[in-house]
């Protein structure tokens, strides 16, 4: 706490560093990838041409091709549309799950409070992946399966955040005027403690679309995520390691492209997490 | 003393309710799925009739919901999980026969992550330069890259290029160094960086001013009296930690071609063979419910006040 009140107090707005200058660029041509790859990749990522499987990079194949002689380069750029898909959407279906327990928790009395609060702890002490896993196990295969599973399993810690916020909130000075000036129930909650629990909320949100990312082309890795042809960093680099003694190209590059996707993320998240940070107090801080 | 003894029960009952919890949970959902369990057990053939019934009875499956529940809740008791249907073994026997190499992976990736990240934040810890730049740069890029790529770019260099290590399994140690370095990377990370934080809480402590008037050596008063103090937030995380290493073994005992409990739960769900993935989750439960009694028991030894906080 001591550490918040310093950072705000002593350094009040601050500039934007090249550093996430960068990471927002980044993320900006992501989106721009997930939205209009055609932009980005003229090939068609599904094109098979056999005669040139597994080449190396090139001036015509920038990142190679691979073992059906499909451009990597643009598998690459196509396939940001998935994981950003699954990040994004998961996080949606996170962020949606945990306001309602959260608030539920917050406003609906100690009984349900504290039921709702230990199945949150008993999900949270439960690795996310694993919990993913079960819940792709049950409903089977997809990327839209993936997606629920991811966001249901990080649901527990967006609930754990607004609960948190809410009551912190709730205590404040401006609920209390709403209240004494005659506000009902629902108008607190709706356009008092929502809208001041947001700030943080969608801080978290934009950190865990990074861990989404990760957790959506690690299923996917697995062979849980969409089907074949679909061009998805995961899956695409499960196929890459089979062919690692005759071309590396296959594997590296998706791989970069999560990892420099969930870098660019985290970057932008942390700093937005940093200017948020001591304006009212965190949950989980 | 005494309420030391009822914590105990009480918690140890709550531990019983969640492992009954997740179990019922596993249950329903298996009873949700749909297709037929029958021709998931025998596989891609058409049985005969008569088969197919004498397979539905041994699985019990001509009985009622209700019937078959308390069946399951009975052999749960006896620690019976049932089989597996594309092994065909007792699924208690799978586990426990797959939960050893899982164990010495996750314990060797703990190790090779507590000591390089103690490295780091005892070497980093509350100096601006630029080494811990570099530092702070690396684990931001440890903590943002998938798992399952670093695996593969230590396959294709070691194994591929440089023929150090085996490509796939093994029981042996050089088979293990590469499965537990991609799998201490994930970690390296966050323990750096909250080993770092609780250095330099530490270093501000009155009891360190102590140490360094008697004239001890900076090295000395980081490693002997601040770096204990950076320990106790590890503690926090170890439900994270046992998560993360379970979590990651799924991935890593794939990638490695290793055996062990990570690869047969992605094979099972991969397979949909439920009874083996519902035994998965019985005993991650377990280890789970045990585990934070063990940690908030460990609290109360570090510091008695937290008897207060830790209910």
């Amino acid at each position: 706490m001591a550490g918040v009140a310093r950072r705000s107090a002593g350094r009040g707005r601050r500039r934007i560093g090249p550093g996430v200058a960068v990471s927002a660029l980044l993320v900006a041509l992501i989106a721009l990838a997930a939205l209009w790859p055609g932009l980005l990749a003229r090939a068609d990522p599904n094109a098979a041409e056999p005669v040139d499987a597994l080449l190396g990079p090139s001036g015509a194949h920038w990142f190679g091709t691979d073992q059906l002689g499909r451009d990597v380069y643009s598998r690459v750029v196509h396939g940001a549309r998935v994981s950003l898909f699954i990040g994004v959407g998961a996080t949606g279906i996170a962020l949606l799950l945990g306001c309602l327990i959260g608030m539920l928790a917050a406003t609906c009395g100690r009984l349900v409070d504290e039921i709702l609060m230990r199945i949150t702890d008993v999900l949270l002490s439960f690795p996310g992946l694993l919990l993913a896993l079960l819940v792709v196990a049950m409903l089977g295969p997809s990327s839209t399966n993936a997606t629920i599973a991811i966001g249901l399993s990080s649901a527990p810690g967006f609930a754990r955040l607004v609960r948190g916020e809410a009551l912190a909130i709730r205590e404040a000075g401006y609920v209390r005027t709403a209240v004494t000036f005659g506000a009902g129930r629902a108008r607190v909650y709706l356009r008092h403690l929502l809208p001041n629990a947001l700030t943080p909320l969608l801080v978290l949100a934009l950190l865990s679309v990074g861990a989404a990312i990760i957790a959506g082309s690690s299923l996917s890795y697995l062979g849980l995520g969409p089907r074949v042809p679909t061009a998805e960093w995961g899956s695409m680099l499960a196929q890459g390691k089979d062919f690692l003694t005759i071309s590396w190209a296959m594997a590296v590059f998706p791989g970069l492209a999560i990892t420099v996707t969930v870098i660019a993320i985290n970057i932008v998240g942390r700093d937005l997490q940093r200017r948020f940070e001591g304006r009212h107090p965190v949950g989980r801080f | 003393m005494r309420s030391t003894t009822w914590w105990l029960a009480r918690r140890l009952a709550l531990a019983v309710l969640v492992v009954v919890g997740a179990a019922t949970v596993a249950f329903g959902a298996l009873q949700l799925v749909p297709g037929d369990p029958v021709h998931v057990m025998m596989g891609g053939a058409a049985p005969s009739e008569e088969v197919y019934e004498r397979t539905r009875h041994e699985l019990g499956y001509d009985q009622p919901l209700p019937v078959r529940y308390g069946e399951f809740l009975g052999q749960l008791l006896r620690g019976d999980l049932g089989q597996s249907y594309q092994l065909h073994q007792p699924v208690a026997d799978v586990i426990g026969s797959q939960l050893w190499p899982t164990v010495q992976l996750a314990l060797a990736a703990f190790g090779l992550a507590f000591v390089v990240a103690a490295a780091l934040a005892v070497t980093t810890a509350g100096r601006r330069s630029g080494w811990r730049r570099v530092a702070s740069a690396a684990e931001l890029l440890m903590i943002s890259t998938p798992g399952f790529w670093v695996g593969v770019l230590l396959l294709t260099f070691f194994s591929f290029r440089l023929h150090l290590f085996p490509v796939a399994g093994g029981d042996s140690l050089a088979g293990l160094v590469l499965p537990a370095a991609t799998l201490a990377i994930g970690l390296i990370g966050v323990f750096a960086q909250v080993m770092r934080e609780g250095l330099e809480r530490a270093l501000e402590q009155p009891f360190v001013l102590s140490a360094r008037a008697r004239g001890t050596g900076e090295t000395a008063v980081r490693l002997r009296h601040a770096l204990r103090h950076a320990l106790i937030p590890m503690v926090t995380l170890s439900g994270w930690i046992v998560g993360s290493l379970l979590g990651g073994a799924v991935l890593i005992e794939t990638i490695f071609s290793r055996e062990g409990l990570g690869r047969i739960t992605a094979t099972a769900i991969a397979g949909r063979d439920l009874p083996l993935v519902t035994g998965v989750a019985v005993v991650a439960a377990t280890i789970f419910a045990l585990l934070n009694i063990a940690v908030d028991l460990l609290y109360r030894v570090i510091d008695p006040r937290m008897k207060e906080v830790v209910r």
